[in-house]
């Protein structure tokens, strides 16, 4: 029973990423229509936002030692980090809380990203078939990780989790069990509940604001809205943006659970696709229920119960899954008629 | 008349005519001693000898690959006589001059491997066949020097291998143009099964996760003999699928599994990944059978340990060099690289230039470029000074045995580089094995 608590744990904590970059996928398909294969790319840079954040945070000042020499000979480098030069023990602070904060850094530049992207590029492809958009903006994800790969390397850049997360939480005791049998990573529950958070945010942002509510009457008809004198491109832009922010701050969060390289992008989209058509394409309340449900399905597959009895179905189960859904509800859990079938 | 008989003796005859034989038969061999008649591919003929540096340029693995390079370009200068000479001056025996190979300037062409076993057979191929490559080395993946080694040995070009550390690539698999002087699996398991007894005694039950692949499975399989051989259980050997990123479905079982020892059978993003997601769930604070759950990580690099972070910290495993070993060979490697690129070279490129030197000096002491009397030179060759102690070529597989470096994770470190500590230099002798146990066949000399 306790394998199979810590495997839906697992499955909620790796649904929630699932679930907010699936769901920045469906903003962007249920404004604009676009299928946005660079949206993985937006989740592994707004991780790189975390690894600059502490680059800046660890910039560090370099003198050369005048008796001391490097085993090969040159003057040994003396560096001691600005941070804790110039700010002392609260230098220290900013350097373990740097993934959390990094997120400040993370929402201006990734609404900057998604903006410039969609008015630079994306905006032109809107009246082109679904294929030309596939290509144009998987060619942008491609470029996109090269260029993070000139400037990071191709090996991945470990993030600190802030010292009081560090370990697992005794979820066991909590609810009188014994101790050790159920233990969770600090980091990871935060994770969890972050995701949730930022599900919620979006979610009530759409429904409680007028500007959420102008898009989501964009989304059902966008013609009556223009006819009515809304600028709706420009709030689509802007949707635009906040799908980016959504991926980018779950990729920054997810950094000390995966160290980030420049793959990390590609490693969710396909997995993020399929969590999106098996959602319902355009339905986030489908695209969310889809990505819990595949984590969860996913790890529970992994049991080694499980492989015992079928073995490598870890590897293939949400694809399963995906097709077994998709042959009973052929437009995914919460898809809309009319929505990608003409 | 009678002196003119006496000069025409029997005697006379005899020495005149083993005289003639010697200068007909003998002298010509002195006089063109090197000038095989054999024609071979990508002969220079008195121009420049060109390698083909086969590493990893783009994908995973493009760092080690970098650092690989960056090792093959100061080999070059060195074997042509630039710079301050690096390992030449510590090697023994050496024939090397600084003067290029037979006094034939070094020169060579680069492919990119991307870590996949096609596209580096077809960067292999090109260096071969367009830029005229008379050797291919480097790589760091074991599946990718299988690949290569195999297309070198169809085509008679020599492949001094890369970082692979799978059993294979010197067992089921090798060839007789292959030649591996990194070390392999099983001499991981043989080098930590006794600092492994000494640090965690002889009751323990061991759980392998393992990257499913081939070298995974041979290094899993060392692993768990060199470690039942001490006494240890094997509780379970769970493969997972290469590049799985989120490894939390994996780690989880162990928890509860009464396993109080874990064996990360990763190598490359896949270590790094799981390494840090096994900390996170707290597996080091946890005991099992009243005894503190131990994390092992049978081959380390360096490379890889930056990625790691702070999780290598107090991590037993193995490596086949260190920057921070004090041998001449060492520090002279140590003192070129670190004064050519401004930081202490990784366990890749030290085996990469050493891979260089050896078969320089290979065909040095064979007097010619020709591939099978290269492949001569090279079996059984023992050699001293290039940084691992007292080595050898073996013959029969064509595996280099030499000592090893059972390594821990720094826990104090004094720079980003001072990543590993070494634990113990274990010897030679502990690590040998019999080369018919992995089976294969060399094949010919001459293709």
């Amino acid at each position: 029973m306790d394998a199979v608590i810590l495997q839906v744990l697992n499955g909620l904590d790796k649904g929630g990423a699932y679930a907010l970059i699936a769901l920045g996928l469906t903003l962007v398909f249920g404004t604009l229509g676009v299928v946005n294969f660079a949206h993985g790319a937006l989740f592994m840079i707004g991780a790189f936002c975390a690894v600059t954040f502490r680059k800046i945070l660890t910039l560090e000042k370099v003198v050369l030692s005048e008796t001391e020499l490097s085993p090969w000979g040159t003057p040994l480098e003396i560096r001691t980090p600005f941070a804790q030069q110039w700010f002392g023990d609260f230098g220290n602070v900013l350097l373990d809380y740097s993934v959390p904060l990094s997120i400040l850094l993370a929402i201006p530049v990734m609404l900057l990203i998604g903006i410039v992207m969609e008015r630079g590029l994306i905006k032109h492809f809107y009246k082109r078939p679904h294929a030309e958009q596939i290509l144009v903006t998987f060619g942008l994800a491609i470029v996109l990780q090269e260029i993070v790969k000139a400037f990071f390397g191709a090996n991945p850049n470990p993030q600190p989790i802030p010292q009081v997360f560090m370990g697992a939480a005794d979820l066991g005791v909590m609810v009188g069990m014994a101790e050790h049998v159920i233990t969770y990573p600090k980091w990871r529950l935060v994770y969890l509940f972050f995701s949730l958070g930022v599900i919620g945010a979006v979610f009530a942002f759409l429904r409680f604001t007028t500007f959420g509510m102008v898009v989501r009457a964009g989304m059902s008809d966008r013609e009556t809205v223009s006819m009515l004198g809304i600028n709706i491109d420009r709030r689509f832009t802007i949707m635009f943006g906040i799908a980016a922010v959504v991926a980018g701050v779950a990729g920054v969060m997810y950094t000390p659970i995966l160290p980030p390289d420049y793959t990390l992008g590609m490693d969710f989209l396909v997995l993020t696709f399929i969590v999106v058509v098996v959602g319902g394409m355009g339905s986030l309340p489908g695209a969310v229920l889809a990505g819990f449900t595949l984590g969860v399905v996913q790890s529970l597959a992994s049991m080694t119960e499980v492989k015992d009895i079928i073995p490598g179905i870890d590897q293939v189960i949400i694809y399963l899954v995906a097709v077994i859904i998709l042959l009973v509800r052929p437009r995914g859990l919460l898809g809309k008629r009319g929505v990608m079938e003409n | 008349m009678s002196d003119q008989k006496k000069d025409i003796s029997r005697r006379k005859v005899i020495k005149t005519g083993a005289a003639g034989l010697f200068t007909a038969g003998v002298a010509p061999m002195v006089f063109t001693k090197g000038a095989w008649a054999q024609e071979f591919r990508n002969d220079p003929k008195g121009g420049d000898v060109v390698l083909g540096f086969n590493v990893p340029q783009t994908g995973p693995y493009s760092d080690e690959g970098a650092d690989e390079l960056r090792a093959y370009t100061l080999a070059v200068k060195h074997l042509n006589g630039e710079g301050d000479g690096g390992m030449l001056n510590t090697m023994q025996p050496s024939n090397l001059k600084g003067n290029g190979i037979l006094g034939q300037k070094v020169t060579y062409v680069t492919g990119d491997t991307q870590t996949k076993s096609d596209a580096a057979r077809d960067s292999a191929r090109r260096m071969i066949e367009r830029d005229g490559a008379l050797i291919i080395t480097g790589g760091s993946s074991s599946g990718v020097a299988v690949a290569v080694q195999a297309l070198c040995q169809e085509m008679g070009t020599i492949f001094m291998a890369g970082l692979t550390h799978s059993n294979d690539t010197t067992g089921k698999d090798k060839k007789r143009y292959g030649f591996r002087h990194f070390f392999n699996a099983y001499m991981s398991g043989a080098a930590l099964a006794p600092v492994l007894e000494d640090e965690y005694g002889n009751d323990r039950r061991a759980y392998h996760l393992t990257a499913d692949y081939n070298w995974g499975w041979t290094q899993q399989e060392s692993i768990q003999n060199a470690t039942e051989a001490l006494g240890w259980e094997t509780e379970k050997n769970v493969l997972t699928p290469v590049g799985a990123g989120d490894f939390s479905q994996y780690i989880t079982p162990i928890l509860n599994s009464g396993a109080d020892v874990v064996v990360l059978n990763h190598y490359g993003k896949d270590m790094v990944n799981s390494l840090t997601q096994a900390i996170q769930f707290g597996l080091r604070d946890r005991q099992a059978n009243g005894k503190n759950i131990e994390i092992i990580v049978p081959l380390f690099s360096r490379l890889m340990a930056q990625g790691a972070g702070e999780n290598i910290k107090g991590i037993l495993g193995t490596s086949n060099w260190n920057w921070s070993l004090q041998n001449a060979g060492s520090a002279a490697f140590v003192k070129s690289f670190g004064a050519e690129y401004g930081f202490p070279p990784s366990q890749a490129a030290h085996t990469c230039y050493v891979q260089t030197l050896l078969y320089a000096d290979a065909c040095e002491r064979a007097g010619t470029l020709y591939p099978p009397e290269v492949i001569k030179a090279l079996e059984g060759h023992k050699f001293d000074g290039m940084g691992n102690g007292p080595t050898e070529y073996r013959a029969e597989d064509h595996q280099c045995f030499k000592d090893v470096l059972v390594v821990r994770g720094n826990q104090n470190p004094t720079s980003q580089f001072d990543l590993l500590e070494v634990v113990q230099e274990v010897p030679r002798s502990q690590v040998e094995y019999d080369a018919s146990i992995f089976g294969g066949e060399l094949g010919p000399y001459e293709v």
